[in-house]
C-alpha cells in the first residue's frame, strides 16, 4: 500500500498483528503461511522477535512496527516514536511470588534484599527502585517460574495474560506494575521523511 | 594475545577512513569560510561551571558532560558536551565591545556518555557554526543556508530540514492554562517521542474536546507550508514566525524544508527556531541546531544567537549509504 516497511512480532502478538496488517489492505497471506521466511519484501513486512522490533525501527531499517510495551518499557532508552495503543495483546506486568505466606516480604524484612528473577531485569530494577526496596535481579531466559519453585529467587516480575500458568506453578500476584498493550512505534526519521504514508496508516487504524 | 582496548564508544581511524572524513571536512570548512564564519578552537577541558545545568535555563541540558576530573587546584574540569556554550563563554569573554553579529565555525570533538552496548559515541566530531547577535528572522535564515551549503559540498543528496519552533508546543500549553508540572510532564513525554503517553496525560486534564484535539493534533503536524495555513490562536506566532524565515531562504534552500510543528528540542537553551537534519540513509537525525537566544546572557553578554552542529561520522555514514544507493545503514 505503501513505500513503508513494517516490523511484524512473531509471537504472542502475530496473529492479531496479521489481522490488523491485511485490515489495512497489506497482503499478508505469504506471511501467515510461510513461518521460515524473515523477509516479505512485496508486502514490506519483515518479521522478528518483539524484542527486536524497537532494534530495527530505531536504526531506521523498518520505517514502523509493532511490538508490546512490556518490549519498549524494558528499552526505554530506544529513539524511537511511540504512536499509538493498539489495544490487543493485552497483559499485566506482575510481581508473583508463591501462594500462602508472602515469601519476598520476609525475605526482604530480614535479610534487606530480595532476589527476583526476571526476563525484564530494567523493568523490575526500576520498580524496586520506585518503590524503596532493595533488589537483586536474576535475569533468566525462559520459564521464569521455575525460579521460585526452585528457591533460585523469592518472587519474579513477568508478563501475565490469564494468570494460568502462575497459577499453575503455584505463584499468586502480589503486585501489579503496568498493563501493557501492543503498540505502533516509528523512526524519528521516517516520521518526517514518510509523514504522508505513516498518517494515512494511523487515519486508517483510528 | 593480550589486545590493549580502548574504552567503549571510542574508536581508531585508520587512513582510508581519515581521507575520506578529511575530503569531506575541508569541504565543509571551505563552506563556512566563505560564508564569513572564522573557524575558532576552544579547550577540550572546561570549568565545571561553565557546563552547569542552571545555565540552560529550564535546567535540561540533555546532555550533560559525563567526564570530570581534578586540576592541581582540586577544580573540577569537565570534557565539553557541546561547543555552543563554549563559544557562548568565548564570546561574553573575548568579544565584549565587539562590532555584531559575530560568525564563528568550528570542527571539533565532543564528549557524551552512553549507555552500554548501543554502539555509542562517547567521543565525535561536530562541525558547526554559531552566528551571534543577528536575531531573528534575518539570522535563523542566514543559518539555514549555511547548514544546506555545507551538506551539499559535502556531496549529500536526499537529505531533508525539520524546521519546529522550541517555543510553539509549552506556549500552547501555557496558553491553555496547563499547570507548570503537568506542562513539564506532557513535554517529557514528547522529548521521549512517546504520543500514548502525551494522549494519557493530556486525557487526565479533562479539557474542552477542541483543545485535547489540538495539543494532540500539533505534535503530530509535519510537511510542506499547507501545515503552516490556518494557525489560529495560540500558534499563530509561531506559524508566521516560520513563514517569515521561510520566505526569506533561497529556493533550493527552501525546497529542503520540512515544517515540524512536533519539533522539541531536549536541548533546554532553545528559545525559537529549531531544526534538525534527516537522511533517507540513516535512521537517526544527522545535524541540529536552533535559535538560542537567551543562553548568551547568562555569560554576561545577552545577543541573539543560533547556530547549528553537524555530526560528522553520521555524516559520513549517510554519504557512504546514499552512493551505495542501498536503502539503511545503522549508525
Amino acid at each position: 500500500m505503501s513505500d513503508l516497511r513494517i516490523a511484524v512480532p512473531r509471537g504472542a502478538l502475530f496473529d492479531e498483528t496479521l489481522t490488523l496488517l491485511s485490515r489495512l489492505d497489506i497482503d499478508v497471506a505469504e506471511v501467515r503461511t510461510n513461518d521460515r521466511k524473515l523477509l516479505f519484501e512485496d508486502a514490506g513486512l519483515v518479521t522478528m522477535r518483539p524484542s527486536d522490533v524497537p532494534t530495527y525501527v530505531e536504526s531506521g531499517v523498518a520505517d514502523i512496527g509493532i511490538t508490546g510495551k512490556d518490549v519498549l518499557m524494558e528499552q526505554s532508552e530506544r529513539e524511537v516514536y511511540e504512536l499509538i495503543d493498539l489495544g490487543y495483546g493485552r497483559c499485566r506486568m506482575v510481581l508473583a511470588t508463591a501462594a500462602g505466606e508472602d515469601r519476598a516480604a520476609e525475605t526482604l524484612r530480614r535479610l534487606g534484599v530480595v532476589r527476583i528473577a526476571t526476563k525484564y531485569p530494567r523493568v523490575a530494577a526500576r520498580h524496586f527502585e520506585q518503590t524503596g526496596r532493595q533488589a537483586e535481579i536474576v535475569e533468566v531466559r525462559g520459564s521464569v517460574e521455575l525460579a521460585p519453585i526452585t528457591g533460585l529467587a523469592e518472587g519474579i516480575v513477568d508478563l501475565t495474560a490469564t494468570g494460568t500458568t502462575l497459577r499453575e506453578n503455584g505463584l499468586v500476584v502480589r503486585e501489579e506494575i503496568a498493563e501493557c498493550t501492543a503498540r505502533l512505534i516509528a523512526n524519528p526519521v521516517s516520521h518526517k521523511l514518510k509523514a504522508a504514508a505513516i498518517d494515512a496508516l494511523l487515519e486508517r487504524l483510528k | 594475545m593480550v589486545v590493549d582496548r580502548i574504552p567503549s564508544g571510542t574508536r581508531d581511524v585508520l587512513p582510508d577512513e581519515m581521507r575520506e572524513l578529511r575530503a569531506m571536512t575541508d569541504r565543509i570548512r571551505a563552506v563556512f569560510d566563505r560564508a564569513g564564519y572564522g573557524e575558532v578552537y576552544t579547550p577540550a577541558l572546561e570549568y565545571e561551571r561553565t557546563f552547569a545545568s542552571d545555565r540552560a535555563g529550564r535546567g535540561w541540558l540533555a546532555t550533560p558532560p559525563a567526564y570530570r576530573v581534578f586540576d592541581e587546584q582540586g577544580n573540577v574540569l569537565v570534557l565539553r558536551s557541546d561547543m555552543t556554550i563554549p563559544i557562548a563563554r568565548l564570546v561574553a569573554n573575548r568579544y565584549q565591545h565587539s562590532e555584531l553579529p559575530l560568525r564563528f565555525s568550528y570542527l571539533a570533538h565532543a564528549y557524551r556518555s552512553v549507555r552500554p552496548q548501543r554502539g555509542q559515541s562517547r567521543e565525535f566530531l561536530q562541525a558547526g557554526v554559531e552566528l551571534i547577535g543577528s536575531p531573528s528572522p534575518e539570522g535563523t535564515a542566514e543559518v539555514l543556508g549555511v547548514l544546506c551549503a555545507a551538506l551539499d559540498s559535502a556531496g549529500l543528496q536526499s537529505y531533508r530540514v525539520g524546521l519546529g519552533d522550541a517555543a510553539l508546543y509549552p506556549s500552547l500549553l501555557e496558553q491553555l492554562g496547563i499547570g507548570e508540572e503537568i506542562r513539564e510532564r506532557i513535554l517529557r513525554e514528547l522529548v521521549d517521542g512517546d504520543f500514548v503517553g502525551v494522549e494519557r496525560e493530556v486525557a487526565a486534564l479533562s479539557l474542552a474536546g477542541d483543545d485535547a484535539e489540538l495539543l494532540l493534533r500539533v505534535p503530530q503536524t509535519r510537511g510542506g507550508p499547507e501545515v503552516l495555513e490556518g494557525l489560529a490562536g495560540p500558534l499563530h506566532d509561531a506559524g508566521s514566525g516560520m513563514r517569515t524565515v521561510h520566505a526569506m531562504l533561497a529556493r533550493e534552500v527552501a525546497a529542503r524544508i520540512i515544517f515540524d510543528l512536533g519539533l522539541v528540542r531536549s536541548l533546554g537553551y532553545y528559545t525559537g527556531a529549531v531544526f534538525q537534519v534527516y537522511d533517507p540513509a540513516h535512521g537517526l537525525p544527522i545535524g541540529s541546531g536552533g535559535r538560542y537566544d537567551e543562553l548568551l546572557g547568562l555569560f554576561g553578554r545577552p545577543l541573539p544567537a543560533v547556530g547549528f552542529a553537524l555530526n560528522v561520522e553520521r555524516l559520513h555514514i549517510a554519504l557512504t549509504g546514499e552512493e551505495r544507493g542501498r536503502p539503511r545503514a545503522q549508525t
